[in-house]
C-alpha cells in the first residue's frame, strides 16, 4: 500500500467511527429508542455549533489524527522528501526490526544498547513508583485524616511550592546538591565519613533521586484526595475492635484509597518513563535512558520514522502498564482520572 | 496513628525528612543564587551578590524565551479553557453508551508521555500542512500551542466537569420556562455558575503551559521558549544564573499561591453568605412572616 493509502487510513478510520456513532444515534432517535430533546434543540444553534466545533477540533485534530499519523509514520521507511508517496513509500517493519536487532551491518545479534536502555527505563520507573508510594503514603494519610485545618493549609502550601518549579530546574537543583563539590559531598567529607567525593551523578544516584523527587507530588495529591474521603469513624471502629495499625491500613484505608493509589502510580510511572529533562541533566555519561534515544532519532539521526516507531513502543508500554494497574486493582479508567 | 510516644517521634522524624527532601534541594539552589563563586556553591558563603540576577535579565536568549513562553501560555489558556468547557458539557449530554469511548479518547492525553504528544503533533501537522498547502501554519509556536492544548484541555475539562456535575438542571428549565433563549441560558446561568471552575482551569492551564518541557521541546521546532533555552544552558554547564531564575520562579509561585488561597477563601465566604441568605429567605417564606426576598 502506498502513502496515500496510509493517509486515507489516518483520516478514514476516525471519520468512519464518528459517522457510525452519528448514524447510530440518528437511527435510535427515528425508532424512538431515545427520548428527550435533540442535541441542537437542547443547546440552541450557536452554543451547539460551538460545542461540536470545539470538541471536534480537539478530538480529531489535536488528539486522534496526530497519534494515528505517528503510528502510520512508524511503519514507513526513511525517504528523502522527493520520494515520499512514491513507489518506495511502502509499509515496512524495518523501524521495529531496528529496535530489536540493530542495523543490518552490525555484527551483534540483538540491539543491546537500545534494548538495555528500554529495560532500564521501565524497570527503574517501576522501582521509583513503588518508592514514591512508600514515601508519600504516610504524609498523605496524615494530611487527610489527622491534621487540623490550619496545619493542613500550611502543609499544602509547602507541597505546592516545588510543584510549579519546572522539571529542568528541579533536576538542576539535584546537580548542585550532588556534584562532587556539592554540599552533600562537603558534609560527608567534613564529617570524615568518606575521604574522596562520591560521584553521585556518574553512578546515576542523582538521576534516580531527581526522578523520584520530580514526581513526588503526583503521588501525594491523588493519595491525599482518596484518603480524605474516608470516614474517620471507620478507622475508629477498626481500632476499637482491636485491629493493629498495619491491619487498619491494609484492610480499611488502602481498599478505600484504591483509585487514588492506582492513579498516583500510573501518573508517576508514566511521567518517569517519559521523562526527558532529568535524564538530560542528571544521567551519567554511560547511562542511556530511553527518551533521549527517541529524541536523538529525530534531531540527531533525522530518522523520523524510526523515532516514531520508538515513541510508539514507549506509548504501548505505558498503555500496558496502565491496563495492568487497572486489572490489578480491579478499577475502571474513569475511577482513576478523577 | 498517634498511639505511643515512640511512634510519634518516628512520625515527626519522617515529616522532617520528607520536607527536607522536598524543599532542601530548592533551598540549596536558592542560596547558591546569592553566593559569589562562578560554580553554584552553597558553602562556604564567599560573599553576597545580586550579579547573577542582573546577568539573568541581561541574557537575550532567556528574555526572548520568556516572552515566547508567556505568549504560548496565554494562547493555550484561550484555546484550552473553551475546549475544556465544551468537552465537559458534551460529557454530560452524550449518550451513556458512547460516553466511555469518548471519555477514553479525551482523557488519553493526560496518560500519554509528553514527548509522544510533541512528536505526534509535529508529524501530523507537517504532513497536513504540506498536503493542504498551508505550510505557514507549520510554525513552532502554533504547534506548541496545539500540542500542549491536547492534555491541558483535558485538565480543564476535568476541573470544569467536577463543578458541572453539581449543576442543578432545574435552574436551566426554570429559565427556559420563563422565556429565556438557549444562548441566554448559557450566557446568564451556566457560565456564571461555572465561573470559579473556569478561573481555576485558566490558572492551571497557564502554569502547566509555562513549565512544560517534554511536549514543547519537540513541537517548538527551531523557535525557543524559556524551558528549552534553560535546558540548553543547563547542559552547557552549571551557573548561578540558573539558580537565580529558580529563585524568581519560587517567589512568584509562593506569592501566587497565597493570593489564590486568599481569593478562594473570599469566594467561599461569599458563596456561604449567599447560601445562608437564600435559606433564610426560604424559611421566612415558608413561615409566611415576610415577603420572599429577591434573589
Amino acid at each position: 500500500m502506498g502513502a496515500t493509502g496510509g493517509l486515507t487510513l489516518v483520516f478514514g478510520l476516525p471519520l468512519a467511527a464518528a459517522l457510525f456513532f452519528f448514524a447510530l444515534s440518528a437511527y435510535e432517535r427515528r425508532m424512538g429508542l431515545t427520548t428527550g430533546l435533540g442535541f441542537f434543540q437542547r443547546n440552541g444553534l450557536a452554543v451547539g455549533l460551538y460545542l461540536v466545533l470545539a470538541v471536534g477540533f480537539w478530538v480529531f485534530f489535536v488528539i486522534v489524527l496526530p497519534q494515528l499519523s505517528m503510528v502510520d509514520m512508524s511503519f514507513r521507511p526513511k525517504l528523502p522528501p522527493a520520494q515520499m508517496g512514491g513507489p518506495k513509500d511502502v509499509f515496512t517493519l524495518e523501524n521495529y526490526r531496528y529496535f530489536l536487532f540493530g542495523s543490518t551491518t552490525s555484527t551483534s545479534s540483538w540491539n543491546w544498547i537500545h534494548l538495555k536502555a528500554f529495560a532500564l527505563t521501565i524497570g527503574v520507573s517501576i522501582a521509583i513508583t513503588l518508592f514514591n508510594f512508600a514515601l508519600c503514603y504516610p504524609i498523605a494519610f496524615h494530611m487527610a485524616q489527622s491534621s487540623g485545618a490550619a496545619r493542613l493549609r500550611i502543609l499544602l502550601l509547602l507541597l505546592i511550592i516545588p510543584y510549579w518549579v519546572n522539571e529542568i530546574l528541579r533536576a538542576f537543583a539535584f546537580r548542585v546538591l550532588l556534584s562532587s563539590g556539592g554540599i552533600i559531598n562537603k558534609l560527608l567529607l567534613g564529617s570524615g565519613l568518606i575521604v574522596e567525593p562520591i560521584d553521585f551523578l556518574g553512578a546515576d544516584i542523582g538521576l534516580y533521586m531527581g526522578l523520584s523527587y520530580a514526581y513526588l507530588l503526583m503521588m501525594v495529591f491523588p493519595l491525599y484526595s482518596a484518603i480524605e474521603s474516608l470516614d474517620k469513624n471507620q478507622i475508629e471502629a477498626a481500632r476499637d475492635l482491636g485491629a493493629p495499625w498495619w491491619h487498619i491500613h491494609l484492610n480499611v484505608v488502602m481498599p478505600h484509597a484504591k483509585p487514588g493509589i492506582a492513579s498516583g502510580c500510573t501518573l508517576v510511572f508514566m511521567l518517569c518513563a517519559g521523562a526527558l529533562a532529568a535524564p538530560l541533566v542528571l544521567a551519567g555519561p554511560r547511562t542511556l535512558w530511553f527518551t533521549p534515544i527517541v529524541y536523538d532519532r529525530f534531531y540527531q539521526a533525522f530518522n523520523w520514522p524510526q523515532g516514531a516507531a520508538y515513541a510508539f513502543i514507549l506509548l504501548i508500554s505505558c498503555v500496558v502498564f496502565v491496563l495492568a494497574v487497572l486489572k490489578l486493582f480491579r478499577l475502571s479508567l474513569g475511577e482513576i482520572t478523577r | 496513628m498517634t498511639s505511643g510516644p515512640l511512634q510519634r517521634i518516628l512520625f515527626a522524624v519522617y515529616i522532617v525528612v520528607f520536607f527536607l527532601y522536598l524543599l532542601g534541594p530548592l533551598a540549596v539552589m536558592g542560596i547558591s543564587a546569592f553566593n559569589t563563586p562562578q560554580y553554584p556553591q552553597v558553602w562556604p558563603i564567599e560573599g553576597f551578590t545580586l550579579d547573577w540576577f542582573s546577568q539573568l535579565f541581561a541574557d537575550q536568549d532567556m528574555m526572548y524565551g520568556l516572552r515566547t513562553s508567556l505568549w504560548i501560555g496565554v494562547l493555550v489558556v484561550c484555546i484550552s479553557v473553551p475546549i475544556g468547557l465544551a468537552g465537559a458539557i458534551v460529557m454530560t449530554q452524550i449518550q451513556p453508551r458512547v460516553r466511555s469511548a469518548y471519555y477514553l479518547v479525551v482523557v488519553s492525553p493526560v496518560l500519554t508521555p509528553g514527548i509522544i504528544i510533541g512528536i505526534s503533533t509535529v508529524v501530523f501537522w507537517r504532513e497536513f500542512t504540506t498536503l493542504t498547502g498551508t505550510r505557514f501554519l507549520y510554525d513552532g509556536i502554533i504547534l506548541t500551542v496545539i500540542g500542549q492544548s491536547s492534555f491541558i484541555s483535558a485538565y480543564c475539562m476535568l476541573i470544569i466537569l467536577a463543578r458541572l456535575q453539581r449543576f442543578d438542571q432545574a435552574q436551566q428549565e426554570a429559565a427556559l420556562d420563563l422565556g429565556a433563549t438557549y444562548p441566554q441560558v448559557f450566557r446568564h446561568i451556566l457560565l456564571p455558575f461555572l465561573q470559579p471552575a473556569l478561573f481555576s482551569a485558566a490558572i492551571l492551564a497557564f502554569l502547566s503551559s509555562f513549565e512544560n518541557y517534554n511536549t514543547t521541546t519537540f513541537a517548538i521546532l527551531s523557535d525557543k521558549t524559556l524551558t528549552t533555552v534553560l535546558a540548553g544552558r543547563v547542559r552547557q554547564g552549571s551557573t548561578p544564573v540558573i539558580s537565580a531564575l529558580a529563585v524568581i520562579i519560587v517567589v512568584v509561585t509562593v506569592v501566587g499561591a497565597i493570593a489564590y488561597e486568599l481569593w478562594k477563601r473570599r469566594a467561599d465566604a461569599a458563596a456561604g453568605r449567599r447560601l445562608r441568605a437564600a435559606q433564610m429567605a426560604e424559611e421566612n417564606e415558608l413561615a409566611g412572616t415576610a415577603e420572599p426576598a429577591a434573589a
